[in-house]
């Protein structure tokens, strides 16, 4: 039951990119494919889950004092691995998301799971944690990615979707177009909250 | 082309055309956290263009003198980040010890800007981009001075924002990033100043 729990809290509850508002960097920047936000939640799936397990395995280890500077050489360990797999398995990929490979390191989703998850629960909870973390990442990622594609380009995950007479609206995979589809997505879900929230109370 | 028009080119491009959080999303974190007040946002401002300046320099000495020639490039990751935590802890003291007035004013946020992607950023641009050092330099105070500039413009409108009438849903983030959006679009008209 408890598995359950924690993967739901971090794809809905607590979902880093809707609820708690974390990574934004990788987040508005690869969104402008579904395929690229499937890549690069993929890349965070691995390196929260590994990263959570170790320092998860390591926190009797650790002396407090020390224990940021110990994390972020364990993601980075992680990150390094991460993206010398992609470039040798992947290139066009690696080559799309770029800078924001070796970027994931400085990530805060990936160090606030370590601080306030990994380095308190054992280590399976704490990959299940990182599991449920990196899918909410992931779903985000991808919700935003399609949206933008599909407005931007006319496709989803490269498949053409409108007929020949939809003209795309550029702006959306452009960089305008990342902080404009997460806001209203924001104020969307707030919207449906609080819609939530009304019946709940007259319930 | 010569090479102080070249110089030029890196910094414009740097400051309004590939704007670091407009047009590279390169520390967005900051952008959102510390954009309540005009004040505060010039002190970031100060701060990440000293610490990116630094930053650059020395990753670039520590990849073309100690990365390179021992054929650990594929440690640069976490050599880069480790470097910028130390600087920052570094400046952090100096700064205490030698200036407490301006301590005062950066304190709060010098920690922050270990987690801050366009440190970390810059550094892997300067290497990718095959820049030499004089160059690296001033993309790195080319890109702060674009970072601290969009981060104030965006502080004076939150300030606004804060009196306005806003539709209950679009409170809080959600017009913020609509906000950052209208500020890209008017970003995108440098585009077309370097062919």
């Amino acid at each position: 039951m408890k598995v359950k729990d924690i993967l739901v809290n971090g794809i809905v509850r607590e979902n880093p990119t809707f609820r708690l508002v974390l990574g934004m960097c990788p987040t508005l920047a690869v969104t402008t494919a579904a395929i690229n936000g499937v890549a690069m939640g993929a890349a965070v799936i691995f390196v929260l889950a590994a990263s959570n397990l170790v320092i998860s395995l390591l926190r009797n280890f650790i002396p407090d004092k020390v224990r940021i500077p110990a994390f972020v050489v364990i993601i980075a360990a992680f990150v390094t691995i991460v993206g010398m797999l992609m470039e040798a398995f992947v290139p066009e990929l690696f080559e799309a998301l770029g800078l924001f490979i070796p970027l994931i390191v400085v990530n805060c989703i990936i160090l606030a799971r370590a601080e306030s998850f990994a380095s308190k629960n054992n280590p399976f909870y704490s990959l299940i944690d990182g599991i449920g973390m990196g899918l909410g990442f992931t779903i985000a990622l991808t919700i935003l990615g399609a949206i933008r594609e599909l407005l931007g380009a006319g496709s989803i995950f490269g498949m053409p979707v409108f007929g020949q007479g939809f003209e795309p609206a550029v702006i959306m995979i452009l960089p305008p177009g990342a902080f404009i589809t997460l806001g209203t997505l924001l104020a969307l879900l707030n919207k449906l909250d609080e819609k939530r929230q009304k019946q709940a109370r007259q319930a | 082309m010569d090479y102080l028009g070249k110089i030029f080119i890196i910094l414009l491009s740097s400051i309004l055309i590939n704007n670091f959080i407009l047009s590279r999303f390169l520390g967005i974190c900051p952008f959102l956290g510390v954009s309540q007040k005009i004040s505060t946002a010039v002190g970031m401002g100060a701060a990440v263009t000293f610490v990116m300046a630094l930053a650059s320099v020395i990753t670039y000495l520590a990849h073309y003198f100690l990365l390179e020639p021992l054929g650990m490039e594929y440690m640069q990751t976490l050599a880069f980040i480790l470097i910028i935590a130390a600087l920052v802890q570094f400046v952090e003291m100096v700064i205490q010890k030698t200036s407490p007035s301006l301590y005062q004013a950066l304190g709060v946020y010098l920690p922050l800007i270990t987690t801050n992607c366009a440190v970390l950023g810059v550094a892997i641009l300067n290497i990718n981009e095959k820049y030499d050092l004089f160059q690296t330099l001033i993309n790195g105070i080319g890109g702060a001075l674009g970072f601290t500039l969009a981060i104030v413009l965006f502080a004076g409108i939150r300030e606004r924002l804060e009196t306005a009438d806003i539709p209950e849903p679009f409170k809080g983030f959600p017009i913020a990033m609509i906000t950052a959006g209208l500020m890209s679009v008017a970003f995108l008209g440098f585009q077309g100043l370097i062919k």
